[in-house]
């Protein structure tokens, strides 16, 4: 696949060959049997080849959008991944269980100080571009996908948590207990870190979308939007260069692959 | 020369047992597949049984890093391809953790003292929807058909 | 000045092996306490996902900062050639290994996965500082061994000086190093800050002393063997510059940080209205850890009692703890400022509700296991001297090499060679 991305250029947008290189980037797919020839297309295929830096995952929140009190995306992220199955363990305080319990993605309302504005966001991974708990991680567990997508490799987490210090959005969680009846789709155990890895399992086997975005819209929201930030066709890039919007910690300049508008 | 003879005979003795022991092993080999899993209905996993039983963990290590750094999921090396076959399925229970002491992988873990931390993280039977995407691509990598008929996978499905 | 003769730690066995018997407690329930924080989770700790840092981390970092500081003694008398340090070299060098060892096993033991160590051992990620400290701690290791192997076996003395300038070298680059780890984190206004890696190396000097000087005092009175007052003169000035050195760095710290307006409820916050944390700065870090004895170590009188020298080092002891605390989970405990001009109302997650910081009480088991990487240094000090020769016979007054080197030392020493 390295090859296809060579034999495409990217000031072209019009060429086909890119177009469909990019849908079967996207996982909508695809064989490849010799560099850049296409054969098939079967919907949900397992990927076969590695994921390459032609695509970046990404999210667009629309904040105005965003309900006040709504909370589908916490849920849906919550049973996608199993997050469900953690469950108070006998004796604990459960206000420090509260801070202990493992969180993908958490609402925030906020209020201006000057102007008493309201604004209603989810706040999850960010997926930097420049990830500040992939530059601290010693054993390099933590570390960034080609495709955009930061996450943790649970064989190699030691379990430091020094990446959840380095984190400037609080996105990550240490999972505080054992688990069990995980889902076959997201392992997941005590001792590791781990946080929103935008549904990585729905991007290898070709889903459109992840379980907040598709949540929020079922709900009739429609506040995220997911998609290829890499891709000028894409509908988020499209979304990006009509409307304003911001990244959490502009100052940092990490490139965050989760664009706020509204904020 | 007493010695050497002793020592001779000694290895004499011990080529023989080895010799012995893989007669064995061939003998046995179809029992640590566990009746009541799909496995027992196949005639042989995604490699040759002696190259499974030795060099399972490389083939599996191997694939993990493949498919958590690059995400491809299409490998017949996959560990949940292995729990999906090897489960086993009690009419009462249900299926069964496959590392429990007397399941498939917990059972050989135990009589060889090995460690195995694999399932402090990964689904110990298939569970979820989605469980039964990563089955099928190992055994279609495999160019395996399971007849076997389709399990129920988990509350949520 | 007589030859400096070195002997096993000869206190009687009865009270030998009581010693070890409490420490072999004090270690075995620190072990207690990390079998169950391993086996629950860590949910049994106060640890969270707010302040993922807690107590154990306190008392690691403590103990491998004033495993370096340990170190000085020995470097002060190879390094910089005063000769009345010398006699202490060994000891140094033996409490810094042992300080190490103990503070690296509490980082360890509270890992979440810690039977992956040696995943920590072979696989690096040379961007992260935390990596390049796993080298520096175990390179002090062996740079330590060498050094008093230089210092203890005749074959070893022309080696000496070069070993002791690496270890001075390498012991600086190591609290650094562990400055770093806090310095370099620019998610947290109170950690992104360059000067906690210097300010790091200072507290070492501080606390390394303290500690050195406790067992110090203690081995000798407790096998009756005498410490001369040029000597305690000597290692409480140093004490009292060392203090000051780190009040220096706490007023430059904060000084620094208030400069930016945007830190402006971050120092008001530590100084002003931080509950406990508040407390423990004024009171415990600045008061009892550093103005207390400081006022002892200058008394005309009472800097010549030896009762309260020894106070003196435990309120730095204490006092540094305290500092940790301050600096590792106050830090912490401080919400992230990630929406500057709102104030959040809602969150699912601890985002500073109304600016309220993130809650942590320690709990027992983390202590305890802080308090079982106390007794491992100690243990390894208490084995140390009593089967080698680490400890002078005496090092009275008229038994020790003068302060200063002379300068004709050295050109005979040159000439000799």
């Amino acid at each position: 696949m390295g090859k296809t991305t060579e034999m495409n250029d990217r000031p072209e947008p019009t060429d086909p060959n890119r177009r469909q290189f990019l849908a079967a980037a996207a996982g909508v797919s695809a064989t490849v049997v010799a560099p850049g020839v296409i054969l098939q297309s079967v919907a949900a295929a397992p990927r076969s080849e590695p994921v390459t830096s032609e695509v970046r995952w990404g999210l667009l929140i629309d904040t105005a959008k965003c309900a006040d009190g709504c909370s589908e995306c916490v849920k849906a992220c919550d049973r996608e991944n199993g997050l469900d199955l953690q469950a108070m363990p006998e004796g604990a305080d459960d206000a420090l269980w509260d801070n202990q319990k493992v969180v993908w993605i958490r609402k925030v309302k906020l209020q201006d100080n000057q102007t008493g504005r309201i604004t209603n966001l989810p706040m999850m991974c960010q997926h930097c571009e420049h990830p500040p708990c992939v530059d601290v991680c010693p054993t390099g567990a933590s570390f960034k996908r080609a495709d955009g997508i930061v996450m943790v490799d649970r064989h190699t987490c030691i379990g430091c948590r020094y990446c959840m210090m380095a984190c400037p959005y609080k996105a990550r969680s240490f999972v505080h207990l054992p688990i069990e009846g995980q889902l076959t789709r997201v392992p997941r155990g005590k001792g590791c870190v781990e946080s929103c890895n935008l549904c990585v399992h729905r991007r290898d086997y070709g889903e459109e979308s992840t379980a907040c975005a598709d949540a929020c819209a079922e709900a009739g929201h429609g506040a995220i939007l997911f998609g290829d930030l890499a891709d000028p066709e894409s509908t988020i890039r499209k979304r990006l260069s009509e409307m304003a919007s911001r990244q959490i910690r502009e100052d940092l300049a990490l490139n965050t692959g989760v664009r706020y508008s509204g904020i | 020369m007493a010695t050497a003879a002793v020592r001779w005979s000694l290895v004499a003795v011990g080529l023989a047992w080895a010799l012995v022991a893989q007669v064995v092993l061939a003998a046995d080999a179809r029992t640590y597949v566990l009746a009541g899993s799909k496995a027992a209905t196949l005639a042989s996993c995604v490699e040759p049984t002696d190259v499974m039983r030795r060099q399972h963990m490389q083939f599996i290590k191997h694939q993990r890093d493949e498919t958590v750094h690059s995400g491809i999921r299409s490998s017949k090396h996959s560990l949940a391809g292995c729990v999906d076959c090897h489960v086993r399925e009690e009419v009462s229970a249900g299926l069964v953790p496959i590392h429990h002491r007397e399941e498939f992988c917990g059972a050989c873990h135990a009589y060889t003292a090995v460690n195995m931390n694999c399932f402090d993280c990964h689904a110990s039977v298939p569970n979820g929807p989605g469980a039964e995407l990563a089955a099928r691509a190992a055994h279609q990598a495999a160019g395996v058909h399971v007849t076997g008929e389709a399990r129920p996978d988990g509350e949520n499905h | 000045m007589k030859r400096i003769i070195y002997r096993e730690w000869r206190i009687p066995p009865t009270r030998y092996w009581s010693l070890l018997g409490i420490l072999a407690v004090v270690i075995g329930i620190g072990a207690l306490a990390f079998a169950h924080m391993e086996h629950a989770g860590h949910w049994v700790t106060g640890m969270s996902n707010s302040v993922v840092w807690g107590m154990p981390h306190v008392f690691a970092v403590f103990l491998i900062i004033s495993a370096s500081g340990a170190l000085n003694i020995a470097s002060i008398g190879t390094v910089f050639r005063k000769p009345i340090y010398k006699p202490l070299g060994r000891l140094s060098g033996l409490l810094a290994a042992g300080l190490l060892m103990g503070g690296l096993l509490v980082l360890v033991l509270d890992l979440g996965r810690p039977e992956r160590l040696v995943v920590a051992m072979t696989t690096y990620n040379f961007r992260s500082i935390f990596a390049w400290n796993i080298f520096l701690y175990s390179g002090f290791m062996a740079i330590v061994i060498a050094y008093l192997w230089s210092m203890a076996d005749r074959k070893g003395e022309p080696f000496s000086r070069p070993i002791g300038v690496l270890a001075t070298a390498w012991r600086l680059a190591l609290t650094t190093g562990t400055g770093a780890i806090f310095g370099f984190i620019v998610a947290r206004q109170a950690f992104d800050a360059a000067i906690l890696a210097p300010m790091f190396v200072v507290m070492s000097f501080a606390y390394g002393l303290a500690i050195f000087m406790l067992v110090l005092m203690f081995g000798f009175a407790a096998d009756a063997r005498p410490i001369g007052d040029r000597l305690m003169r000597r290692l409480k000035n140093l004490l009292g510059i060392f203090i000051l050195g780190v009040l220096y760095f706490t007023l430059v710290y904060f000084l620094t940080k208030v400069y930016g307006a945007k830190n402006h409820d971050l120092v008001g916050w530590f100084l002003l209205d931080g509950g406990l944390y508040t407390f423990l700065f004024w009171v415990v870090w600045v008061l009892i850890g550093a103005l207390v004895p400081l006022g002892i170590i200058y008394h005309p009188v009472l800097s010549q009692e030896r009762s309260w020298i020894i106070g003196a080092c435990t309120l730095v002891i204490i006092g540094g703890l305290a500092t940790m605390y301050v600096i590792i989970i106050g830090s912490q405990a401080y919400p992230l400022q990630m929406f500057p001009g709102q104030t959040v109302l809602e969150s699912g997650f601890y985002d500073g509700v109304q600016g309220m910081p993130s809650p942590y009480a320690p709990t027992i088991p983390e202590i305890l296991l802080g308090l079982g990487g106390v007794g491992v240094a100690m243990l390894v000090v208490a084995v140390g001297v009593r089967v080698l020769q680490f400890l002078p016979e005496s090092l009275a007054d008229e038994v020790l090499p003068p302060d200063e080197e002379k300068l004709t030392d050295g050109v005979t020493a040159r000439s000799a060679a």
